[in-house]
């Protein structure tokens, strides 16, 4: 994540949900007192995952979803998923994982033992396996339920290249946005609203063989949303990203909810969605390819890099209207605890 | 805020309260604020209340004027 | 009604404004929008350039209830969910956000057992009250008469049930005078007004008569697609053209010249009408509504005697006054992009989902952002 903008206010003196939220004032907490602390060069750009020597690409997260259990999945999934998914994106086929777990105090066996048939069954579909852990207990209160930590190994197969990108190379996303965070927001019960969502919490490792077809830049819609993970993109080129309105899949579903609740779905985190690079001329192949998949059935050329559309660095969205809009990054978060 | 989307209500309960359905998202909401609310009828929902109706009526007259006003200019 | 969205029609519409303000020979036509809604539609089609090619230049006007409660309100929400134990305070998002001398609801530490709760409609806060009887509600609500009658429907059944444990701190807020007290100090020039479309649902067309009849502007009131808005801008050049200004009505699939007795029946059983400061126009004569002493037990002002100086408060720098006042736009303000962005506002309207600052900035053409982004000045290193 180079590129970012220097921190221009005073860090506050406690942490804030908003820093949690995958958005600007995320990115100023690890610019600001993370990186700095561990500064080598496997950290610089940030990767999803790290690429080590020996062709080994390495990479973590933690899982505090709310609620644990929603439809189409639950922390379990999440957490396989979410790891799987990093490793994909970095150019990586995903082999081995570790689990880790901090249950609270008074957590029902059979929710526990729900969560780990699921880890087992996003495991299988992933074609990965779970090869240490640990398990931690703390006092009720101290923990919201269960929270789980994933690391995961893969083998690198293939490499973002992002100075091959050219003007004209396309803009791609594999499905349609927002249904994970819908279907969290909606299984927390609070807004009187119900709709038939379920989350798009899945593996990405249909996207594999496009490493050796030419893709140049791949990320996960998570956190943040779809503009901001197109935002960093864009910093990191001498022109800009121009994406099509109109072109965007997004499910009816999740039109309708967020228009009611004043959501933008380009801003919602999805957990089975990537967005990528292809070269203008291997584009159509590419997208072909994704498309033959059941999970890429949907996917789009939603955009491309632009010389005209904007100035070096911006992201613009060619509204349905005909008119043209700078899109950035968020900045605080519309939903806690989404992934 | 303004916001007010256009939704159909499916059910209603003797208090006038109920449900509208928005794009297939089901919403809880009330409908006090309107003269006679029937199920079927087109409504604007802001923060959970219905505030107004939708005139089907006028609808098509506003869309008239649009068709009018764009073929004017060729 | 999706053709209010289509690209052709659109481009048409443009077409026939295009058509009309140029024999109107009178220079740029300046409307003013009123509502934060309409702010927002404007800006997130990019419509505000392409009406400016047209000949139109929209300008923002204090349409945003969060951006023009004073900040000494929003610090005695803060004081209430940081000073008693127990207490929820339930309001909407953007609220939450609002910077003040104290901090923001969103970054104070609240008091033990106390939390604040985002909700999306006053009824959940009137729930919550009912499924936690051990705790305190107050819901800090704050709007235009499209939200004021809800926010008096909780009230009122608060009052019904007799709920101990239910208040409100309100912010409310009409639309027609400070339209009068911007026209009456003539800081700003204006052609004519787009009215605000759920605003004029309750209050009808009468309220904004005063407009052409002492004044002598045209006005629309429009809906909310960008179809509907520019259709509300033929409208206005129409009355310009005729020389017969009015109160036109754009919207009329959801406005009634007559607006919604009843929910205007339950805002008078309710609330009463008083004088208000607004943030960046002063004190308004009549401009506020606050709930009668019948239901003064539900009314958090009173429930809790604050005391409420709402001139004070305001943050050293911010024009978020001027920006509400249409005197300046967001560009023109010198913290705009740079000290004051939404990761880090200095005001209401770089907050609120509907204040000036912040949809210009979210929604902005890029010459106007006023901020260097990091790839620009790398020219973008692809690193």
């Amino acid at each position: 994540m180079t590129g970012h903008r220097p921190a221009s206010s005073k860090p506050p003196e406690k942490i804030s949900l908003e820093v949690g939220s995958g958005g600007l004032l995320m990115r100023r907490l690890i610019d600001g007192q993370i990186l700095p602390t561990f500064d080598n060069p496997y950290l610089h750009g940030l990767p999803d995952a790290s690429h080590l020597p020996g062709g080994l690409a390495f990479t973590t997260d933690g899982f505090v979803v709310d609620p644990i259990f929603f439809p189409g999945g639950d922390i379990g999934t999440l957490a396989v998923n979410g790891t799987v998914n990093d490793l994909v994106v970095s150019g990586a086929r995903p082999e081995f994982l570790s689990l880790a777990l901090i249950l609270e105090e008074g957590l029902p066996l059979g929710d526990l033992k729900k969560v780990l048939a699921s880890i087992r069954s996003a495991a299988r579909k992933a074609g990965v396996l779970i090869v240490t852990g640990d398990t931690k207990v703390v006092r009720r209160g101290q923990a919201d339920k269960l929270y789980i930590t994933t690391a995961g190994v893969g083998r690198v197969i293939g490499r973002p290249d992002i100075r091959k990108v050219r003007p004209g190379d396309k803009v791609i996303l594999t499905g349609p946005l927002g249904e994970h965070s819908l279907a969290v927001m909606l299984a927390r019960g609070e807004f009187g609203l119900a709709a038939r969502v379920r989350s798009d919490c899945a593996p990405l490792n249909f996207l594999l063989p496009l490493w050796t077809r030419g893709v140049l830049w791949m990320r996960d819609v998570t956190r943040g949303g779809l503009a901001t993970i197109l935002s960093e993109l864009a910093e990191r080129l001498p022109w800009s990203v121009r994406i099509d309105e109109h072109t965007i899949p997004v499910s009816r579903e999740v039109r309708g909810a967020t228009e009611l609740l004043g959501i933008d779905p380009l801003f919602l985190a999805c957990e089975g969605r990537a967005v990528f690079v292809a070269p203008s001329k291997k584009a159509p192949a590419i997208l072909e390819l994704v498309r033959r998949h059941p999970q890429g059935r949907k996917a789009a050329v939603i955009g491309e890099v632009s010389r005209s559309a904007g100035g070096p660095g911006e992201l613009i969205l060619s509204t349905v209207a005909g008119g043209l809009r700078l899109l950035e990054p968020l900045t605080s978060e519309i939903l806690p605890r989404i992934c | 805020m303004c916001l007010g989307i256009p939704a159909k209500i499916v059910c209603i309960d003797q208090d006038k309260q109920g449900e509208i359905d928005y794009l297939g998202t089901k919403v809880r909401t009330s409908f006090m604020l309107l003269d006679n609310p029937r199920v079927g009828d087109w409504v604007i929902v802001h923060a959970g209340f219905a505030i107004s109706r939708l005139d089907e009526k006028e609808a098509q007259e506003t869309l008239a004027l649009l068709r009018e006003i764009i073929e004017a200019e060729g | 009604m999706k053709q209010l969205r289509e690209r052709k029609v659109i481009q048409g519409l443009l077409e026939a404004i295009r058509r009309r303000t140029s024999p109107l020979g009178r220079g740029t036509v300046r409307i003013m929008e009123v509502c934060g809604t309409h702010t927002m539609t404007i800006h997130r089609y990019g419509l505000k350039d392409l009406l400016a090619q047209a000949g139109v230049e929209m300008i923002s006007g204090p349409g945003c209830p969060v951006c023009i409660t004073p900040g000494a309100v929003h610090e005695a929400a803060i004081g209430l969910v940081t000073g008693r134990e127990g207490l929820i305070l339930a309001t909407f998002g953007d609220m939450t956000r609002v910077p003040t001398r104290r901090g923001s609801l969103q970054t104070v530490i609240p008091a033990p057992g106390s939390m604040v709760k985002i909700v999306y409609s006053p009824q959940e806060s009137l729930d919550l009250a009912a499924h936690h009887p051990d705790k305190e509600v107050v819901f800090f609500g704050a709007g235009f008469e499209t939200t004021i009658p809800s926010i008096a429907s909780a009230l009122k059944q608060a009052g019904e049930a007799k709920r101990k444990n239910y208040s409100v701190l309100t912010a409310l807020w009409l639309i027609p005078p400070p339209l009068k007290a911007i026209l009456e100090s003539g800081e700003v020039k204006v052609t004519g007004f787009l009215y605000p479309g759920h605003v004029s649902a309750i209050i009808g067309l009468e309220p904004y008569a005063f407009i052409p009849r002492d004044y002598g502007l045209p006005g629309a009131v429009a809906g909310f697609e960008p179809g509907d808005i520019l259709l509300g801008i033929v409208n206005i050049l129409g009355q310009l053209e005729k020389g017969r200004p009015e109160v036109g009505l754009e919207y009329s699939r959801v406005v009634a010249a007559a607006g919604n007795p009843l929910a205007r029946r339950l805002m008078d059983e309710v609330l009463e009408i008083k004088d208000a400061v607004w943030r960046g126009l002063g004190l308004i004569p009549q401009s506020g509504l606050k709930p009668r002493e019948h239901y003064a037990a539900w009314d958090a002002e009173v429930k809790f005697k604050l005391r409420i100086e709402s001139e004070a408060g305001e943050l050293p720098g911010c024009r978020c006054g001027e920006v509400l006042r249409g005197l300046i736009s967001p560009p023109e303000c010198r913290m705009y992009g740079k000290k004051c962005t939404p990761e880090s506002p200095l005001g209401p309207c770089m907050v609120s989902f509907e204040g000036t600052c912040l949809v210009y900035h979210k929604y902005s053409q890029r010459q106007e952002t006023g901020r260097t982004r990091a790839g620009t000045a790398r020219k973008g290193s692809a690193s």
